[in-house]
């Protein structure tokens, strides 16, 4: 198959493009969350993202709070952003950041207004957004423009077998076109982290890796009270058929192909290597991994599940594959793009790769996925310790 | 280029994975290794479902299964070549 060379995306100020149009209302801890969804049931065309932290958090873990609520806002799927914290102080730094990529945004702080008054004036200014975004369309954006990451949930075996090769065989298709593509899942990569490693691009990129690996490791060695087999792998997995991590290991890693990975990034750290495959440190939960992915700038999501993970996220659109012919028939509803045909072998790896590079232009260029279509927002922040 | 009931990664493998919606007691399944795209016959000892592995040789205590070509785990009880290799004779050596 040709490779496509364009989509049709929403050009931003900064010059990156987006695949969705959304004007979000962001609030910036739990407390202003009603507040947030408010305005959002109040102004048609936006969207609130709740969520469940932001206040007295510290150190590293305030740090990627506050690295992911200015990543989602200045996600290239936003085209607008209206965020709403208790305090000024917090809000302003979130507000400033977003405001650097030149699109609208503007901030509300809720003490000393409360939140009726907070409603009203964040309300007129986000119906002057949502109007405003209305009026933009879609133009012609070079395949360059599509920031694709990538995660699988509810795996099985044949996500090994088959849909996780699907996605590895999109990357070797799409790198040369110079799209940006991001991997993480740091603890689902146990058991094949050495043969993980040695796919860093430099010295750098392999010793960080491990570095990083590591201290998940450590964390998780620490942390467990009997072993992990309750979680690594899920219930789900075994009755997949997945026995151990290190075999659910060696089937995610399917996902990135023969590629190199060029840089290895923090959670919701946007890459600043060009263009190119990028190892996220993430949690290996579908909703925390693809929340960070978003925050760093993705802009479109592969998603192969085998028992049949039903994950979306607000702002990234969220493209689901599956090569399990008995998920593909029962939760047809969830999967946008079905290559269980590679098991009887009706469908070779690369026909099936082509299939996903056409499913998901469609859906960069508007198509609502399945999780779209049935609502799936899940916005969920990574969070590392305890609060003060 | 038949459909095959099991698919094996790799030539170095000691398990193939069922690739239909079950197999049946004593079906002699027909195994696809991708690697080298060879078929091998294989008769499964037990009803093994979509998804889970049969053991393609005797494996005793200790042995280490590989899939992909790589270690995925160890043995804990020994397995005979067609039985289904899964939590109850295989853990991690990882945790």
């Amino acid at each position: 198959m040709e490779i496509p060379k364009s989509f049709l995306g929403y050009k931003r100020e900064n010059g990156r493009a987006g695949t969705r149009n959304h004007v979000i209302i962001l609030p910036v801890d739990d407390i202003s969350n009603a507040c947030a969804e408010a305005v959002a049931n109040n102004i048609k065309g936006t969207i609130a993202l709740p969520h469940s932290y932001g206040r007295l958090q510290f150190g590293a873990d305030l740090e990627l709070h506050f690295r992911t609520m200015i990543g989602t806002g200045k996600n290239p799927n936003v085209a607008a952003v209206i965020v709403i914290g208790i305090e000024p102080k917090w809000t302003k730094r979130i507000v400033d950041e977003i405001a650097k990529t030149g699109k609208p945004v503007e901030g509300f702080h809720i003490e000393r207004t409360g939140d009726i008054g907070t409603i009203m004036k964040a309300s007129k200014k986000a119906q002057e957004f949502s109007q405003w975004a209305s009026e933009k369309q879609r133009e012609e954006c070079p395949l360059s423009d599509l920031w694709i990451s990538v995660k699988c949930g509810e795996s099985d075996t044949t996500s090994g077998l088959a849909s996780n090769p699907t996605v590895g065989n999109l990357m070797e298709k799409l790198e040369p076109s110079g799209v940006h593509l991001c991997f993480g899942e740091t603890s689902e990569l146990t058991g094949a982290e050495t043969v993980c490693a040695a796919r860093g691009a430099t010295p750098e990129a392999k010793d960080k890796f491990m570095k990083t690996w590591n201290a998940y490791n450590d964390f998780i060695l620490k942390e467990a009270t009997d072993d992990l087999s309750e979680s690594q792998p899920t219930a789900g997995n075994i009755a997949g058929g997945l026995t151990t991590i290190e075999e659910k290991a060696f089937g995610n890693f399917q996902k990135i192909g023969n590629l190199k990975f060029i840089d290895v990034l923090e959670p919701a750290e946007e890459p600043k290597k060009g263009k190119g495959l990028y190892f996220m440190d993430t949690s290996s939960a579908a909703a925390e991994c693809v929340t960070l992915q978003a925050a760093g700038g993705f802009n479109i999501h592969l998603f192969p599940t085998g028992q049949g993970n039903i994950i979306g996220n607000p702002i990234e659109p969220v493209v689901k594959l599956t090569a399990n012919p008995l998920t593909a028939k029962l939760m047809k509803e969830h999967v946008d793009c079905d290559v269980s045909k590679i098991l009887s072998r009706e469908m070779n790896l690369s026909q099936a790769g082509d299939e996903l590079i056409k499913t998901m232009l469609r859906v960069a260029n508007g198509r609502l996925t399945c999780a779209e279509a049935l609502g799936h927002r899940e916005f969920v922040m990574t969070k590392l310790y305890r609060s003060a | 280029m038949s459909q095959p009931d099991l698919i094996i990664h790799d030539e170095k493998d000691n398990v193939g994975v069922v690739v239909i919606e079950t197999t049946k007691k004593g079906q002699e399944c027909n195994a696809w290794i991708m690697e080298n795209d060879k078929t091998i016959n294989i008769n499964s000892t037990n009803a093994v479902p979509l998804g889970h592995k049969i053991a393609l040789k005797d494996l005793k205590e200790g042995d280490t299964i590989l899939k992909y070509g790589h270690d995925i785990g160890k043995v804990v009880k020994s397995i005979k070549k067609g039985e289904h290799v899964h939590v109850h004779n295989v853990k991690t050596k990882k945790w």
